[in-house]
Protein backbone atom coordinates (compact mmCIF):
# COMPACT_ATOMS: atom_id res chain seq x y z
CA UNK A 1 0.00 0.00 0.00
CA UNK A 2 2.85 2.65 0.97
CA UNK A 3 4.30 1.96 -2.31
CA UNK A 4 1.38 3.36 -4.19
CA UNK A 5 1.38 6.42 -1.85
CA UNK A 6 3.46 8.89 -4.02
CA UNK A 7 1.43 7.70 -7.07
CA UNK A 8 -1.97 9.07 -4.67
CA UNK A 9 -0.48 12.07 -3.56
CA UNK A 10 0.28 12.96 -7.43
CA UNK A 11 -3.09 12.44 -8.41
CA UNK A 12 -4.37 13.84 -5.45
CA UNK A 13 -2.51 17.04 -6.24
CA UNK A 14 -3.52 16.86 -9.62
CA UNK A 15 -7.05 17.03 -8.68
CA UNK A 16 -6.67 20.01 -6.57
CA UNK A 17 -5.15 21.67 -9.81
CA UNK A 18 -8.25 20.93 -11.74
CA UNK A 19 -10.51 21.84 -8.77
CA UNK A 20 -9.22 25.07 -8.19
CA UNK A 21 -9.40 26.80 -11.44
CA UNK A 22 -11.72 29.29 -12.90
CA UNK A 23 -14.93 28.58 -12.77
CA UNK A 24 -17.45 28.26 -15.42
CA UNK A 25 -20.19 30.14 -13.99
CA UNK A 26 -19.99 31.35 -10.95
CA UNK A 27 -23.70 31.25 -10.08
CA UNK A 28 -23.91 27.75 -10.39
CA UNK A 29 -20.61 26.84 -8.25
CA UNK A 30 -22.29 29.40 -5.57
CA UNK A 31 -25.63 27.51 -5.70
CA UNK A 32 -23.63 24.43 -5.33
CA UNK A 33 -21.86 25.71 -2.45
CA UNK A 34 -24.72 27.11 -0.64
CA UNK A 35 -26.42 23.23 -0.97
CA UNK A 36 -23.23 21.52 0.12
CA UNK A 37 -22.50 24.28 3.30
CA UNK A 38 -26.43 23.67 4.08
CA UNK A 39 -25.80 19.81 3.99
CA UNK A 40 -22.89 20.05 6.01
CA UNK A 41 -23.81 22.72 8.28
CA UNK A 42 -27.51 21.42 9.44
CA UNK A 43 -26.65 18.35 8.68
CA UNK A 44 -24.38 18.00 11.03
CA UNK A 45 -25.51 20.02 13.68
CA UNK A 46 -27.43 17.33 16.09
CA UNK A 47 -24.28 15.11 16.26
CA UNK A 48 -21.93 17.89 16.56
CA UNK A 49 -23.76 19.51 19.66
CA UNK A 50 -24.68 15.88 20.94
CA UNK A 51 -20.71 15.23 21.06
CA UNK A 52 -19.80 18.17 22.42
CA UNK A 53 -21.87 18.57 25.22
CA UNK A 54 -20.90 15.11 26.56
CA UNK A 55 -16.97 15.51 25.86
CA UNK A 56 -17.51 18.85 27.90
CA UNK A 57 -19.10 16.88 30.35
CA UNK A 58 -17.02 14.61 30.99
CA UNK A 59 -14.11 16.34 31.22
CA UNK A 60 -15.65 19.13 33.82
CA UNK A 61 -16.37 15.03 35.50
CA UNK A 62 -13.25 13.53 35.09
CA UNK A 63 -11.56 16.78 36.29
CA UNK A 64 -13.80 17.25 39.70
CA UNK A 65 -12.51 13.92 40.14
CA UNK A 66 -8.76 14.16 39.70
CA UNK A 67 -8.73 17.23 41.62
CA UNK A 68 -10.61 16.40 44.62
CA UNK A 69 -8.89 16.40 47.72
CA UNK A 70 -5.47 18.21 46.00
CA UNK A 71 -4.21 21.29 46.29
CA UNK A 72 -5.11 22.84 43.21
CA UNK A 73 -8.02 25.40 43.66
CA UNK A 74 -11.03 23.70 42.23
CA UNK A 75 -11.87 26.76 40.03
CA UNK A 76 -9.17 25.41 37.41
CA UNK A 77 -12.01 22.71 36.17
CA UNK A 78 -13.50 25.85 34.49
CA UNK A 79 -10.07 27.03 32.98
CA UNK A 80 -8.88 22.96 32.01
CA UNK A 81 -12.68 22.42 30.36
CA UNK A 82 -12.74 25.77 28.12
CA UNK A 83 -9.11 25.61 27.23
CA UNK A 84 -9.15 21.39 26.26
CA UNK A 85 -12.46 22.57 24.40
CA UNK A 86 -11.27 25.40 22.59
CA UNK A 87 -7.54 24.75 22.04
CA UNK A 88 -8.28 20.59 21.14
CA UNK A 89 -11.39 18.35 21.51
CA UNK A 90 -13.44 20.64 19.53
CA UNK A 91 -11.36 21.24 16.62
CA UNK A 92 -9.89 17.28 16.68
CA UNK A 93 -13.10 15.52 17.59
CA UNK A 94 -15.74 17.73 15.41
CA UNK A 95 -13.23 17.02 12.40
CA UNK A 96 -13.09 13.33 13.36
CA UNK A 97 -16.67 13.16 13.76
CA UNK A 98 -17.49 15.10 10.73
CA UNK A 99 -14.87 12.82 8.61
CA UNK A 100 -17.49 10.06 9.16
CA UNK A 101 -20.10 11.85 8.69
CA UNK A 102 -19.42 14.59 5.87
CA UNK A 103 -16.74 13.13 4.40
CA UNK A 104 -17.92 9.29 3.84
CA UNK A 105 -20.81 11.29 2.35
CA UNK A 106 -19.18 13.11 -0.05
CA UNK A 107 -17.13 10.04 -1.17
CA UNK A 108 -20.10 8.25 -1.47
CA UNK A 109 -22.11 11.07 -3.78
CA UNK A 110 -19.82 11.93 -5.91
CA UNK A 111 -18.25 7.82 -6.45
CA UNK A 112 -22.07 7.47 -7.32
CA UNK A 113 -22.01 9.68 -9.85
CA UNK A 114 -18.69 8.30 -11.06
CA UNK A 115 -20.29 5.24 -11.21
CA UNK A 116 -23.50 6.03 -12.70
CA UNK A 117 -22.01 8.41 -15.46
CA UNK A 118 -22.83 11.26 -14.40
CA UNK A 119 -19.33 12.60 -14.29
CA UNK A 120 -18.95 11.48 -17.47
CA UNK A 121 -22.16 13.25 -19.03
CA UNK A 122 -20.79 16.28 -17.74
CA UNK A 123 -17.44 16.11 -18.92
CA UNK A 124 -18.89 16.14 -22.05
CA UNK A 125 -21.06 18.59 -21.83
CA UNK A 126 -17.43 20.24 -21.17
CA UNK A 127 -17.37 21.23 -17.57
CA UNK A 128 -14.60 21.22 -15.47
CA UNK A 129 -15.82 18.17 -13.34
CA UNK A 130 -12.93 18.48 -10.78
CA UNK A 131 -13.88 22.48 -10.19
CA UNK A 132 -17.26 21.22 -9.98
CA UNK A 133 -17.40 18.74 -7.32
CA UNK A 134 -14.42 19.96 -5.48
CA UNK A 135 -14.35 23.18 -5.36
CA UNK A 136 -17.82 24.00 -3.80
CA UNK A 137 -17.54 21.12 -1.02
CA UNK A 138 -14.27 22.51 0.10
CA UNK A 139 -15.30 25.97 0.10
CA UNK A 140 -18.42 24.70 1.68
CA UNK A 141 -16.03 23.36 4.59
CA UNK A 142 -14.18 25.94 4.48
CA UNK A 143 -16.83 27.86 5.68
CA UNK A 144 -19.01 26.01 7.77
CA UNK A 145 -17.11 23.37 9.65
CA UNK A 146 -15.15 26.50 11.79
CA UNK A 147 -18.30 27.60 12.57
CA UNK A 148 -19.18 24.07 13.88
CA UNK A 149 -16.41 23.80 15.58
CA UNK A 150 -17.05 27.59 17.51
CA UNK A 151 -20.25 26.03 18.77
CA UNK A 152 -18.90 22.76 19.21
CA UNK A 153 -16.74 24.95 22.28
CA UNK A 154 -19.48 26.83 23.67
CA UNK A 155 -21.62 23.80 23.78
CA UNK A 156 -18.77 21.85 25.71
CA UNK A 157 -18.05 24.80 27.69
CA UNK A 158 -21.72 24.48 28.83
CA UNK A 159 -21.71 20.60 28.94
CA UNK A 160 -18.77 21.08 31.14
CA UNK A 161 -20.88 23.57 33.76
CA UNK A 162 -24.13 20.92 33.26
CA UNK A 163 -22.44 18.29 34.69
CA UNK A 164 -20.65 20.57 37.47
CA UNK A 165 -22.55 22.41 38.65
CA UNK A 166 -26.05 21.18 38.40
CA UNK A 167 -25.39 17.69 40.69
CA UNK A 168 -23.35 20.44 43.03
CA UNK A 169 -19.93 19.19 42.77
CA UNK A 170 -18.40 23.05 41.71
CA UNK A 171 -20.23 26.50 42.46
CA UNK A 172 -21.00 28.71 40.03
CA UNK A 173 -18.78 31.12 40.87
CA UNK A 174 -16.21 28.53 40.47
CA UNK A 175 -16.96 27.26 36.96
CA UNK A 176 -17.89 31.06 35.81
CA UNK A 177 -13.76 32.10 37.68
CA UNK A 178 -12.61 29.02 36.20
CA UNK A 179 -13.30 30.44 32.59
CA UNK A 180 -12.28 33.64 32.83
CA UNK A 181 -8.18 32.37 34.23
CA UNK A 182 -5.65 32.63 32.11
CA UNK A 183 -7.63 34.05 28.91
CA UNK A 184 -5.48 33.59 25.93
CA UNK A 185 -6.86 35.24 22.71
CA UNK A 186 -4.15 32.97 20.67
CA UNK A 187 -6.03 29.86 21.70
CA UNK A 188 -8.65 31.16 19.55
CA UNK A 189 -6.93 31.80 17.05
CA UNK A 190 -5.12 28.05 17.41
CA UNK A 191 -9.11 26.77 17.32
CA UNK A 192 -9.82 28.59 13.84
CA UNK A 193 -6.29 27.26 12.08
CA UNK A 194 -6.62 24.04 12.90
CA UNK A 195 -10.37 23.82 11.87
CA UNK A 196 -9.44 25.12 8.79
CA UNK A 197 -6.64 22.80 8.27
CA UNK A 198 -8.52 19.65 9.71
CA UNK A 199 -11.77 21.08 6.85
CA UNK A 200 -9.49 21.06 3.69
CA UNK A 201 -7.91 17.61 4.69
CA UNK A 202 -11.28 15.73 5.52
CA UNK A 203 -13.04 17.83 2.66
CA UNK A 204 -10.52 16.96 -0.40
CA UNK A 205 -9.43 13.76 0.52
CA UNK A 206 -13.26 12.61 0.50
CA UNK A 207 -13.85 14.39 -2.82
CA UNK A 208 -10.62 12.16 -4.11
CA UNK A 209 -11.73 9.01 -2.98
CA UNK A 210 -15.03 9.36 -4.90
CA UNK A 211 -13.82 11.38 -7.93
CA UNK A 212 -11.63 8.17 -8.50
CA UNK A 213 -13.66 5.13 -7.47
CA UNK A 214 -13.75 2.07 -9.56
CA UNK A 215 -16.71 0.97 -10.39
CA UNK A 216 -19.39 -1.75 -8.30
CA UNK A 217 -20.99 -1.29 -5.07
CA UNK A 218 -17.65 -3.21 -3.19
CA UNK A 219 -15.71 -0.60 -4.29
CA UNK A 220 -17.87 2.86 -3.91
CA UNK A 221 -18.15 1.08 -0.08
CA UNK A 222 -14.53 0.91 0.10
CA UNK A 223 -13.37 4.18 -0.81
CA UNK A 224 -15.65 5.85 1.45
CA UNK A 225 -14.27 3.53 4.67
CA UNK A 226 -10.83 4.76 3.49
CA UNK A 227 -12.05 8.04 2.92
CA UNK A 228 -12.62 8.51 6.21
CA UNK A 229 -9.48 6.65 7.45
CA UNK A 230 -7.20 8.28 5.46
CA UNK A 231 -9.08 11.89 6.58
CA UNK A 232 -8.58 10.53 10.35
CA UNK A 233 -5.21 9.94 9.69
CA UNK A 234 -3.75 13.29 8.22
CA UNK A 235 -6.36 15.04 10.67
CA UNK A 236 -4.24 13.50 13.62
CA UNK A 237 -1.05 13.90 11.60
CA UNK A 238 -1.68 17.34 10.89
CA UNK A 239 -3.22 18.03 14.80
CA UNK A 240 0.54 16.87 15.78
CA UNK A 241 2.20 18.97 13.21
CA UNK A 242 -0.08 22.18 13.94
CA UNK A 243 0.44 21.69 17.99
CA UNK A 244 4.66 21.80 17.19
CA UNK A 245 4.49 24.52 15.15
CA UNK A 246 1.56 26.40 16.56
CA UNK A 247 3.28 26.38 20.40
CA UNK A 248 6.83 27.04 19.83
CA UNK A 249 8.29 29.81 20.91
CA UNK B 1 -18.74 14.41 -39.58
CA UNK B 2 -16.75 12.35 -37.61
CA UNK B 3 -14.07 10.77 -38.46
CA UNK B 4 -11.34 8.02 -37.26
CA UNK B 5 -8.16 6.75 -38.63
CA UNK B 6 -6.29 4.04 -37.34
CA UNK B 7 -7.24 3.92 -33.98
CA UNK B 8 -5.67 1.59 -31.77
CA UNK B 9 -6.30 1.07 -27.41
CA UNK B 10 -4.67 -1.06 -25.14
CA UNK B 11 -5.45 -1.64 -21.98
CA UNK B 12 -2.05 -3.03 -20.12
CA UNK B 13 -1.77 -5.89 -22.47
CA UNK B 14 -5.51 -6.20 -23.70
CA UNK B 15 -5.76 -4.38 -26.74
CA UNK B 16 -9.54 -3.61 -27.25
CA UNK B 17 -9.35 -1.35 -30.36
CA UNK B 18 -7.11 -2.46 -33.26
CA UNK B 19 -6.78 0.08 -36.37
CA UNK B 20 -10.53 1.14 -36.49
CA UNK B 21 -10.52 3.64 -39.36
CA UNK B 22 -14.38 4.43 -40.22
CA UNK B 23 -16.37 7.94 -41.18
CA UNK B 24 -19.88 8.77 -39.20
CA UNK B 25 -21.74 11.11 -41.57
CA UNK B 26 -23.53 14.21 -41.22
CA UNK B 27 -27.61 13.75 -40.95
CA UNK B 28 -27.00 9.81 -40.65
CA UNK B 29 -27.89 7.54 -38.04
CA UNK B 30 -24.27 5.89 -37.55
CA UNK B 31 -24.89 2.27 -35.88
CA UNK B 32 -21.82 0.63 -34.00
CA UNK B 33 -22.73 -2.79 -33.32
CA UNK B 34 -21.25 -5.51 -32.22
CA UNK B 35 -20.97 -8.25 -29.56
CA UNK B 36 -20.32 -7.99 -25.75
CA UNK B 37 -16.50 -7.50 -25.48
CA UNK B 38 -16.11 -6.38 -29.38
CA UNK B 39 -14.67 -2.92 -28.05
CA UNK B 40 -17.91 -0.29 -28.95
CA UNK B 41 -18.17 0.99 -25.67
CA UNK B 42 -14.70 1.88 -25.52
CA UNK B 43 -14.46 2.97 -29.24
CA UNK B 44 -17.59 5.46 -28.18
CA UNK B 45 -15.73 6.90 -25.73
CA UNK B 46 -12.88 7.36 -27.70
CA UNK B 47 -14.61 8.60 -29.72
CA UNK B 48 -15.96 11.72 -27.43
CA UNK B 49 -13.04 11.74 -25.29
CA UNK B 50 -13.74 10.24 -22.50
CA UNK B 51 -11.00 7.47 -22.79
CA UNK B 52 -7.75 8.60 -25.38
CA UNK B 53 -6.39 5.88 -27.69
CA UNK B 54 -3.13 4.45 -27.40
CA UNK B 55 -2.67 6.00 -31.23
CA UNK B 56 -4.61 6.85 -34.32
CA UNK B 57 -6.76 10.00 -34.88
CA UNK B 58 -10.55 11.12 -34.01
CA UNK B 59 -11.15 14.14 -36.72
CA UNK B 60 -14.63 16.55 -35.61
CA UNK B 61 -14.87 17.80 -39.36
CA UNK B 62 -11.54 19.67 -39.74
CA UNK B 63 -10.78 19.86 -36.22
CA UNK B 64 -8.08 16.81 -34.82
CA UNK B 65 -10.08 15.92 -31.70
CA UNK B 66 -6.81 13.98 -29.97
CA UNK B 67 -5.02 16.73 -30.35
CA UNK B 68 -6.73 19.15 -28.61
CA UNK B 69 -5.36 20.88 -25.14
CA UNK B 70 -8.15 21.05 -22.22
CA UNK B 71 -10.02 24.39 -23.05
CA UNK B 72 -10.05 23.53 -26.94
CA UNK B 73 -11.44 20.11 -25.80
CA UNK B 74 -14.22 21.82 -23.77
CA UNK B 75 -15.18 23.89 -26.60
CA UNK B 76 -15.48 21.08 -29.03
CA UNK B 77 -17.30 18.61 -26.43
CA UNK B 78 -20.28 22.23 -26.21
CA UNK B 79 -21.04 20.88 -29.25
CA UNK B 80 -21.88 17.24 -28.60
CA UNK B 81 -24.56 15.95 -27.08
CA UNK B 82 -24.74 12.10 -25.55
CA UNK B 83 -27.25 9.68 -24.31
CA UNK B 84 -25.90 7.34 -21.66
CA UNK B 85 -26.92 3.36 -21.08
CA UNK B 86 -28.46 4.58 -17.37
CA UNK B 87 -29.30 7.94 -19.03
CA UNK B 88 -26.80 9.82 -16.22
CA UNK B 89 -29.34 12.10 -15.25
CA UNK B 90 -28.45 14.25 -11.88
CA UNK B 91 -30.54 12.70 -8.85
CA UNK B 92 -30.38 15.94 -7.35
CA UNK B 93 -32.37 17.80 -9.67
CA UNK B 94 -35.32 17.74 -11.30
CA UNK B 95 -36.20 16.98 -14.70
CA UNK B 96 -36.26 20.86 -15.94
CA UNK B 97 -33.17 21.21 -13.80
CA UNK B 98 -31.67 18.77 -15.67
CA UNK B 99 -32.55 19.67 -19.27
CA UNK B 100 -31.47 23.35 -18.23
CA UNK B 101 -28.28 22.29 -16.78
CA UNK B 102 -26.04 22.43 -19.70
CA UNK B 103 -27.58 26.38 -20.55
CA UNK B 104 -27.40 27.07 -16.95
CA UNK B 105 -23.39 26.41 -17.38
CA UNK B 106 -22.48 27.91 -20.35
CA UNK B 107 -25.15 29.93 -21.97
CA UNK B 108 -26.11 33.40 -21.20
CA UNK B 109 -29.53 33.45 -21.45
CA UNK B 110 -32.40 34.88 -19.56
CA UNK B 111 -34.95 32.52 -18.01
CA UNK B 112 -38.13 33.05 -20.24
CA UNK B 113 -35.28 32.01 -22.74
CA UNK B 114 -34.16 28.34 -20.81
CA UNK B 115 -37.28 27.67 -19.48
CA UNK B 116 -38.79 27.75 -23.64
CA UNK B 117 -36.30 25.71 -24.87
CA UNK B 118 -36.53 23.43 -21.80
CA UNK B 119 -40.46 23.27 -22.62
CA UNK B 120 -39.66 22.34 -26.44
CA UNK B 121 -37.37 19.70 -25.43
CA UNK B 122 -39.31 17.85 -23.09
CA UNK B 123 -41.99 18.24 -26.53
CA UNK B 124 -40.19 16.99 -28.98
CA UNK B 125 -39.10 13.83 -26.61
CA UNK B 126 -43.02 13.85 -26.04
CA UNK B 127 -42.86 14.56 -22.17
CA UNK B 128 -44.51 17.69 -21.46
CA UNK B 129 -45.57 18.05 -18.37
CA UNK B 130 -43.02 16.36 -16.16
CA UNK B 131 -40.86 19.15 -15.54
CA UNK B 132 -40.91 19.27 -11.57
CA UNK B 133 -40.62 15.11 -11.13
CA UNK B 134 -37.41 13.58 -10.36
CA UNK B 135 -35.51 11.21 -12.02
CA UNK B 136 -36.15 8.86 -9.17
CA UNK B 137 -40.18 9.29 -10.17
CA UNK B 138 -39.96 8.32 -13.38
CA UNK B 139 -39.99 5.30 -15.51
CA UNK B 140 -36.58 3.96 -17.56
CA UNK B 141 -37.79 4.94 -21.10
CA UNK B 142 -38.76 8.50 -19.47
CA UNK B 143 -35.39 8.80 -18.42
CA UNK B 144 -33.69 7.88 -22.03
CA UNK B 145 -36.27 10.55 -23.29
CA UNK B 146 -35.01 13.17 -20.45
CA UNK B 147 -31.67 12.30 -21.14
CA UNK B 148 -32.36 12.98 -25.09
CA UNK B 149 -33.96 15.94 -23.74
CA UNK B 150 -30.62 17.21 -21.98
CA UNK B 151 -28.61 15.57 -24.64
CA UNK B 152 -30.20 18.18 -27.80
CA UNK B 153 -30.41 21.42 -25.66
CA UNK B 154 -27.52 22.80 -26.77
CA UNK B 155 -28.42 22.10 -30.38
CA UNK B 156 -25.43 20.05 -30.88
CA UNK B 157 -23.84 19.16 -34.10
CA UNK B 158 -22.90 15.53 -33.21
CA UNK B 159 -25.26 13.25 -31.13
CA UNK B 160 -23.47 9.81 -29.26
CA UNK B 161 -25.59 7.45 -27.82
CA UNK B 162 -25.15 4.03 -26.12
CA UNK B 163 -27.23 1.22 -26.10
CA UNK B 164 -30.67 4.12 -26.68
CA UNK B 165 -32.75 1.09 -26.08
CA UNK B 166 -31.13 -1.80 -23.07
CA UNK B 167 -33.65 -1.99 -20.58
CA UNK B 168 -36.71 -0.73 -22.38
CA UNK B 169 -39.54 -2.55 -23.65
CA UNK B 170 -39.62 -3.19 -27.21
CA UNK B 171 -42.57 0.04 -28.23
CA UNK B 172 -40.90 2.18 -26.33
CA UNK B 173 -37.51 1.29 -27.71
CA UNK B 174 -38.85 2.00 -31.33
CA UNK B 175 -40.29 5.36 -29.58
CA UNK B 176 -36.51 5.91 -28.88
CA UNK B 177 -35.51 4.81 -32.46
CA UNK B 178 -37.95 7.01 -33.86
CA UNK B 179 -36.51 9.74 -31.89
CA UNK B 180 -33.07 9.89 -32.55
CA UNK B 181 -33.81 9.71 -36.23
CA UNK B 182 -36.26 12.32 -36.16
CA UNK B 183 -34.06 14.73 -34.34
CA UNK B 184 -30.90 13.52 -36.87
CA UNK B 185 -32.99 14.69 -39.96
CA UNK B 186 -34.17 17.65 -38.13
CA UNK B 187 -31.49 19.55 -36.93
CA UNK B 188 -28.78 17.33 -39.45
CA UNK B 189 -26.63 16.00 -36.73
CA UNK B 190 -23.73 13.56 -37.00
CA UNK B 191 -25.81 10.26 -35.09
CA UNK B 192 -23.54 7.94 -33.86
CA UNK B 193 -25.33 5.07 -31.80
CA UNK B 194 -23.51 1.79 -30.10
CA UNK B 195 -26.12 -0.59 -29.95
CA UNK B 196 -26.84 -4.37 -30.35
CA UNK B 197 -30.93 -3.72 -30.53
CA UNK B 198 -31.87 -5.69 -33.85
CA UNK B 199 -34.66 -3.65 -33.75
CA UNK B 200 -32.66 -0.68 -34.01
CA UNK B 201 -30.25 -2.05 -36.46
CA UNK B 202 -33.08 -2.82 -38.95
CA UNK B 203 -34.76 -0.01 -38.18
CA UNK B 204 -32.69 3.13 -38.17
CA UNK B 205 -29.22 1.50 -39.51
CA UNK B 206 -28.28 4.17 -42.12
CA UNK B 207 -24.28 3.45 -42.13
CA UNK B 208 -23.33 0.37 -39.99
CA UNK B 209 -20.14 -0.63 -38.74
CA UNK B 210 -20.14 -4.21 -37.35
CA UNK B 211 -17.12 -4.58 -34.90
CA UNK B 212 -15.43 -8.26 -34.03
CA UNK B 213 -12.68 -8.52 -31.98
CA UNK B 214 -11.53 -4.66 -32.04
CA UNK B 215 -11.59 -4.43 -35.49
CA UNK B 216 -14.44 -3.26 -38.27
CA UNK B 217 -15.90 -7.05 -39.88
CA UNK B 218 -18.22 -5.35 -41.46
CA UNK B 219 -19.93 -1.93 -42.75
CA UNK B 220 -22.66 -1.19 -44.83
CA UNK B 221 -26.24 0.19 -44.27
CA UNK B 222 -29.55 -2.19 -43.33
CA UNK B 223 -30.43 -2.60 -47.10
CA UNK B 224 -27.46 -4.56 -47.56
CA UNK B 225 -27.92 -6.78 -44.70
CA UNK B 226 -30.23 -9.38 -45.80
CA UNK B 227 -27.79 -9.81 -48.81
CA UNK B 228 -24.40 -9.74 -47.43
CA UNK B 229 -22.32 -13.01 -47.28
CA UNK B 230 -19.98 -11.73 -44.24
CA UNK B 231 -20.91 -14.93 -41.83
CA UNK B 232 -20.01 -12.20 -38.62
CA UNK B 233 -22.43 -10.11 -39.63
CA UNK B 234 -25.41 -13.26 -40.19
CA UNK B 235 -24.92 -14.68 -37.32
CA UNK B 236 -24.87 -11.43 -35.42
CA UNK B 237 -28.08 -10.52 -36.80
CA UNK B 238 -29.55 -13.29 -36.94
CA UNK B 239 -28.63 -14.90 -33.33
CA UNK B 240 -31.67 -16.01 -32.72
CA UNK B 241 -33.58 -19.21 -34.40
CA UNK B 242 -36.72 -17.14 -34.23
CA UNK B 243 -35.18 -14.87 -36.57
CA UNK B 244 -33.13 -17.09 -38.52
CA UNK B 245 -36.15 -19.35 -39.29
CA UNK B 246 -37.94 -15.94 -40.37
CA UNK B 247 -35.37 -14.79 -42.88
CA UNK B 248 -35.46 -18.01 -44.66
CA UNK B 249 -39.36 -17.97 -44.41
CA UNK B 250 -39.45 -14.50 -45.92
CA UNK B 251 -36.40 -14.57 -48.49
CA UNK B 252 -35.58 -18.58 -48.91
CA UNK B 253 -31.78 -18.38 -47.77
Amino acid sequence: MLWRLPYHFGRYLMMLWQAFSVPENYRMYWKETVRQMYDIGIGSLVIVALISVFIGAVSGLQFVYQLDGQLIPMYYIGYIVRDLAIIELSPTFTNLVLSGKVGSNMTSEIGGMRQKEHIDAMEIMGLNTAAYLVLPRTIAALAVIPLLVAVSAILAIAGGYVATVLPGELSHTDYVRGLRTFYNPYNIQMMFVKSYVFAFILSTVSCYQGYYVKSGSVNLGKASTQAVVYSNILILLADYLLVVLLTSD
Amino acid sequence: MVRIEDIYKSFGDTEVLKGISLTFEKGKTNLIIGRSGAGKTVLLKTLVGLIMPTSGTVWYDDTNFTQLDKKSLREVRMNIGMLFQGSALFDSMNVEENIRFPMDMFKKMTPGEKQKRVDYCLEVVGLEGVNKKYPSEISGGMKKRVGIARAIVLDPDYLFCDEPNSGLDPKTSLLVDELILEITRNNNTTTIINTHDMNSVMGIGENIALLHQGKVAWQGDKDHIIDSDNELLQSFIFASPFLRELKEKAYGH
